[in-house]
């Protein structure tokens, strides 16, 4: 284990149902330390979203059973109580969400909405907090924040209401931010906008960040790091530069292929064939073995009966994948050229 | 707000008098002669012309409209020369068969029916608000099944039945209250209150049924919304989060239907007050309804109209206090 400021040791977190047990996350470990961000990539379901809220204490704890171990600092997070982990709610660790139009709560002041962020957790009078609030506005860039603290969230865009979501997660100064989708609701000109105002917060605040998300231009723009989720597990996990140029897991190659390019001579985009699988009746062996393309590649049945170990193969870069080195490069090789239709490369 | 305020007023009076209108031409437009119907049986065709002159039902309908509206605002008389009656304003009309103004009728039976819909709306809104809440937060457990499957019986029985019970068993059966005889709180606080007691609990365990289901339905679609997230996520308090940020929108239809159905009870609780014998303004219409009293129906109707209207107005007025995207937009 590393002595990054945020570890996640083998967290598991599964939903009892009538028709069996939904493992949503099963047995993920990734650390991410102070002023880096860490990306978890991953298509729907694949438990990226619950990850967060497991770490976030907002699970609901009579669905949910959850194990392993989180800390955030000193502070051990699976054990912790629901006091104690409210308290670190919103101080210690906070979260912004994909729907900046939802997440606000429409009856009441932002101003007032912030201010509660800040007298939870400090001892302030309602004056100190507006204060706060007010300069937390000016720093997430919204124009004229001593009139805007008092309107209410109907009155502002969605790229305004999810700066708005900012000053109320980084205001205590977090040393942990969850941002789940944070620009997925937003036009593209202001998920930009919003991108590099995390970036700067990052560097004042020098605030660890977990970006979920599956968009992977935001990924190569933001991250140092790279988790890529499957089904609830880790699949492949590296730096930044480890997962867009040497890709080892063919699902991770598969969703590099998927994004839109336009340096691509194809006009077709490539998709993943398939769709992920049920998380009640995961296949016995590599859970991406039913869409994979490559696991005829590997001897046997073994990609169908035995589920591969989280490898590593360099200091910074893992991989759970039952293909040998050389086969997993030619492989992604081949295939991202495919995806871009270089010449040449089509027989 | 200001302007919001006057063009909800504006549109709360066009509505009354629209109202006012559809229910004149309607009893108008009904087979019965209202003139033949002042006098009985023994009536010769003369009383009734003279009757029909007298009340002015002679004139074409929108001069008798015309008579009315002047009738509602400056008070009216009806007949001429010696045998002449009027009625002051706001005249609603002349009940024959009464002998009385439609509006002091209505005047005489009016505090039966608001003590009656007041006391019933104390007693199921509380408990079916909290009980609603109380059922939201502990889902799909049993406390939560048994305040509901209760709720369920509850909201099944119609009211005149849970009435006949209440009637059968506390009054009759085992005689703990005294049968039920109105009285004027001023008068007798005792006999009052043991009169209407037994109404109250009727009409509010209906009401109650259906506000517990309403409340938790509200509660638990407000409580899975993000904001609510976002106030957990923010390391609110439980109490704060669904005390505050829950209830505060949760709560806002409640509002509505809650204003409306005390403006429906205020119109009249007709088959409440007539299990249990309460002189009230649902009595009084119905008694008109089997008498065919035209003058007392339209004023009744007009009465119960006005409540609704009224209440739609404050109900309006209080949704822009609570929600500032109405106040604002």
């Amino acid at each position: 284990m590393t002595d990054a400021y945020v570890r996640v040791d083998d967290l598991r977190v599964a939903f009892p149902t009538e028709d069996g047990t939904v493992r949503a996350v099963d047995g993920v470990t990734f650390s991410v330390d102070r002023g880096q961000t860490l990306a978890i990539v991953g298509e729907s379901g694949s438990g990226k979203s619950v990850t967060s809220q497991a770490l976030m204490g907002l699970v609901n704890a009579r669905n949910a059973q959850v194990s392993g171990h989180a800390w955030v600092g000193d502070n051990e997070l699976i054990s912790a109580s629901d006091d104690q982990l409210r308290k670190l709610r919103g101080s210690v660790m906070s979260m912004i969400f994909q729907d900046p139009f939802a997440s606000l709560h429409p009856f009441y002041r932002i101003g007032d909405q912030l201010g509660e962020a800040v007298r939870v957790h400090n001892k302030l009078s309602k004056d100190e907090a507006r204060k706060r609030v007010i300069d937390m506005l000016e720093r997430v860039g919204i124009p004229n924040p001593e009139r805007r603290v008092d309107d209410y969230p109907h009155q502002l865009s969605g790229g305004m209401r999810q700066r708005v979501m900012i000053a109320m997660a980084l205001i205590n100064g977090p040393a942990l931010l969850i941002a789940d989708e944070p620009t997925t609701a937003l036009d593209v000109t202001v998920q930009a906008q919003i991108m590099e105002l995390l970036a700067e917060l990052q560097k004042q605040y020098n605030t660890a960040i977990i970006l979920i998300t599956h968009d992977l231009g935001v990924v190569a723009d933001v991250a140092d790091e790279v988790a890529v989720m499957y089904a609830g597990r880790l699949v492949e996990r590296g730096s930044l530069e480890d997962i867009f140029y040497s890709p080892q897991m063919p699902y991770t190659v598969g969703l590099l292929s998927s994004v839109p390019r336009l340096d691509a001579v194809t006009e077709r985009l490539t998709p993943i064939a398939g769709q992920p699988p049920s998380l009640i009746n995961l296949p016995p062996g590599c859970v991406f073995e039913p869409r994979c393309n490559a696991a005829h590649l590997v001897g046997g049945d073994r990609c169908q009966t035995e589920r591969p170990e989280l490898l590593t193969i360099t200091p910074t870069h893992s991989v759970r994948c039952h293909l040998e080195m050389a086969q997993r490069e030619q492989f992604a090789t081949e295939s991202l050229a495919a995806a871009l239709g270089v010449p040449g490369d089509e027989s | 707000m200001t302007p919001y305020v006057i063009r909800r007023l504006l549109t709360g009076l066009l509505i009354l008098v629209l109202l006012s209108m559809f229910t004149f031409l309607l009893f108008n437009a009904l087979p019965a002669d209202p003139a033949a119907l002042t006098c009985g049986k023994s009536c010769s065709p003369q009383t009734i012309a003279a009757n029909r002159v007298r009340l002015g039902l002679d004139l074409p309908l929108w001069q008798q409209y015309w008579e009315f509206v002047k009738g509602f605002f400056l008070g009216r008389t009806y007949g001429s020369g010696t045998a002449t009656f009027t009625c002051p304003a706001p005249a609603l009309g002349y009940s024959f068969r009464k002998g009385e103004c439609v509006t002091q009728l209505i005047v005489s039976v009016l505090p039966v029916t608001i003590y009656l819909a007041v006391g019933a709306f104390i007693l199921w809104i509380i408990p079916g608000v909290l009980l609603g809440i109380y059922s939201a937060l502990r889902r799909d457990r049993w406390q939560e099944r048994v305040v509901m499957g209760t709720a369920l019986i509850g909201y099944s029985f119609p009211s005149f039945f849970i009435g006949l019970l209440l009637l059968f068993f506390i009054v009759i059966k085992w005689q703990l209250l005294p049968y039920p005889d109105y009285t004027p709180p001023q008068s007798d606080p005792v006999q009052f209150l043991q009169t209407m007691i037994l109404p109250w609990i009727t009409l509010a365990l209906l009401f109650a049924a259906f506000y517990i289901r309403l409340t938790r339905n509200q509660m638990l679609e407000t409580l899975g919304e993000d904001y609510i997230r976002t106030a957990r996520a923010k390391g609110l308090p439980e109490k704060v989060v669904i005390g505050k940020h829950g209830l505060r929108a949760g709560l806002t239809p409640i509002v509505t239907a809650a204003g409306l159905d005390l403006a429906g009870l205020l119109g009249g609780a007709i088959i409440v007050e007539s299990v249990f014998t309460l002189p009230g303004l649902g009595r009084l219409a119905l008694q008109s309804v089997l008498e065919a009293d035209l003058p007392i129906i339209t004023g009744t109707v007009l009465v119960a109209g006005f409540f609704i209207v009224v209440a739609n107005i404050i109900v309006d007025l209080l949704y822009a206090v609570i929600d500032p995207r109405v106040r604002l937009s």
